[in-house]
């Protein structure tokens, strides 16, 4: 690529931007302020009944001495509840996001053809690639960077809050926090990027692909194919006409047509998830070395070229 | 000067019938063509392809360009505005020349902002809260602050009300046109162009039905206006229409002699739209 054509594609991954803020930057804060909102409000009707029923959480000074009584075994699990505690507001962000670039992908290059705007956007001197890629760039790196812009905020707003209320309970609030791994946490979010744009481009190519492909619903066309298919190769499957799982269908063609773009999912779905223990890598970067991750790579890569195609060639505005 | 259009054989089919049949034509640099054509007798084929937009059979080539393989290099010479509502409904007025003047290599942004300030128009302002009139304006700012050779107008004042379609074409003749530039125009009021353009196309179910100049026009076809003891006589030269206008018979001729029709009555010059219903007559039966 030449600088003009790196400009051309900040310029047009900006007018992404421009157009999805509400998606891309608002929907992962407003999210989070609202997680953040009922924590709080959670938080004071907990003290509030507490008080008013005798019990103090923590016991005043107790949680501290019980802290102080455990070992190493014992404090790293403190460590993973709190590192929990800041995964779980991010994964609140992750999953709107999932949302946010499932129905982006959707309508990225169908809206205009609806509105007719097609015909503004492509009597400028931009070819339909770098539009196409524009939308990639998007939804793979744009998209989910803000996302954990705001996640790791969140997440740092969420340990800073327990950690402001256990110390008035008299609990030491900087040992707390060093038993936790915000930084690693954060760290590991901002290695996953390339990890969810990989393992996110089958999904993302297919919902591209359908929203330069079809004349009009392409949300019906984009769930109803895959789904319909597993459905006939489940049934195939119990007429038992030939021996290909029709679980593995499930779970390798259609989530990854359509469910890889919420985070983490791919990672899940194959077992790297579930038993991390504290502090561990999130989502490690052997996931590098597996081979149906590139054929996803591969698939994405494809459909997407399809869609450029379609983009060139779609007739009908 | 090489012409900016050459087009030979163009056909485009849709299922059943021929959007444009074996057309064949050339546009000059420094002319204003207007194409003019009944609803689906092919004008937006014959523009989709000259722009790239979609494909055909036969030759094409636009300055240079062949629309089917290098639309995006293309688009750098030409400009388009298609019927009034397609700048996105998002878009911000300062979003449109930011964007624009950052992909558009030709696109002066000075010159853009002076065409705004002479509408109501402010930086801040959304296409969707704009009338079609003010989208208009933005759009006609945005292309006339655009160094092409070539621009394109479909249907550009559908929709619009006198004093903005006035304003739309005197804007284009005072600001932006000169003899480097081509425009071509299709509109269905062909009054409001008839006296900018210099070169006439009619099409008709896919063919070009006239391909002249403007002086031509006047020079081949002439309108006569023959009292009723004479109309026989201006019958028998077999005129292409005739119609009755105070007890009076008002005939278009095509390639009579001026000096034969002026023994019949007073002469004239037919208007492009008294031309185009009689060159389309019977188009909708």
């Amino acid at each position: 690529m030449n600088t003009g054509s790196l400009k051309n594609m900040y310029w047009l991954v900006k007018r992404e931007f421009w157009e999805h803020r509400g998606g891309f930057l608002w929907a992962p804060i407003i999210t989070g302020g609202i997680f953040l909102l009922l924590n709080i409000m959670g938080i004071i009707t907990a003290e509030v009944f507490g008080s008013s029923h005798g019990a103090r959480i923590g016991g005043g000074s107790g949680l501290n001495l019980v802290i102080n009584d455990m070992d190493a075994g014992d404090l790293s699990k403190v460590g993973l509840a709190l590192d929990v505690a800041m995964y779980s507001a991010m994964g609140m962000v992750f999953i709107v996001m999932g949302f946010v670039v499932l129905f982006y992908c959707l309508g990225a290059l169908y809206d205009d053809r609806r509105d007719r705007s097609i015909l503004f956007w492509k009597s400028l001197p931009v070819s339909d690639l770098s539009t196409v890629l524009s939308k990639v760039l998007s939804a793979t790196l744009l998209a989910p960077a803000i996302a954990i812009i705001t996640g790791v905020l969140l997440g740092i707003a969420q340990l800073l809050l327990m950690a402001l209320v256990l110390s008035f309970h008299g609990v030491n609030v900087w040992q707390l926090l060093t038993l936790a791994h915000p930084f690693r946490i954060t760290l590991n979010m901002i290695g996953s990027l390339p990890l969810y744009a990989l393992s996110a481009l089958p999904s993302i190519g297919w919902l591209l692909f359908c929203s330069a492909w079809v004349r009009s619903k392409p949300f019906l066309w984009a769930v109803l194919l895959p789904v319909l298919a597993g459905v006939l190769m489940s049934w195939f499957g119990l007429m038992g006409l030939f021996n290909l799982g029709s679980g593995w269908f499930w779970n390798n063609v259609v989530r990854r047509l359509l469910l890889n773009v919420f985070p983490g999912v791919d990672a899940f779905a194959s077992g790297e998830i579930g038993n991390w223990s504290s502090g561990q890598t999130l989502l490690n970067y052997h996931m590098l070395m597996r081979v149906d991750l590139w054929i996803g790579v591969l698939a994405g890569a494809a459909l997407i070229a399809a869609a450029i195609w379609f983009r060139r060639w779609r007739d009908d505005s | 000067m090489s012409a900016v259009i050459t087009a030979s054989n163009l056909g485009k089919r849709y299922k059943s019938s021929a959007a444009l049949d074996n057309v064949s034509f050339q546009i000059q640099p420094g002319r204003i063509v207007g194409l003019i054509g009944p609803n689906g007798a092919g004008k937006t084929t014959a523009l989709k392809a000259i722009l790239g937009l979609t494909d055909f059979s036969g030759e094409l080539n636009v300055l240079g360009f062949d629309p089917r393989k290098q639309r995006d290099k293309l688009m750098g010479e030409v400009c388009f505005i298609a019927d009034v509502a397609v700048l996105p409904r998002w878009l911000k007025v300062s979003e449109a020349i930011d964007f624009v003047a950052a992909v558009h290599p030709r696109f002066d942004r000075s010159k853009c902002e002076a065409f705004l300030t002479r509408t109501k128009l402010g930086p801040n302002q959304r296409v969707r809260q704009m009338s079609k009139g003010m989208i208009v304006q933005l759009h006609l700012a945005l292309v006339m602050a655009i160094d092409a050779r070539l621009l394109i107008l479909d249907e550009p004042t559908l929709g619009l009300d006198i004093l903005y379609r006035k304003q739309f074409y005197q804007s284009l003749l005072e600001d932006y046109f000169d003899e480097d530039k081509t425009i071509i125009v299709t509109t269905h009021q062909v009054e409001e162009v008839e006296h900018i353009l210099t070169d006439l196309m009619f099409i008709r179910d896919g063919r070009i039905v006239l391909d002249t100049d403007m002086e031509a026009v006047g020079e081949r076809y002439i309108e006569v206006m023959v009292n009723a003891d004479r109309a026989d006589a201006a019958r028998a030269l077999k005129p292409l229409d005739e119609r009755q206008v105070f007890g009076k018979s008002i005939f278009l001729f095509d390639g009579v002699a001026r000096s034969t029709l002026e023994a019949l009555g007073e002469t004239r010059r037919p208007s492009v739209s008294d031309l185009f219903v009689a060159t389309m007559k019977g188009t909708y039966a």
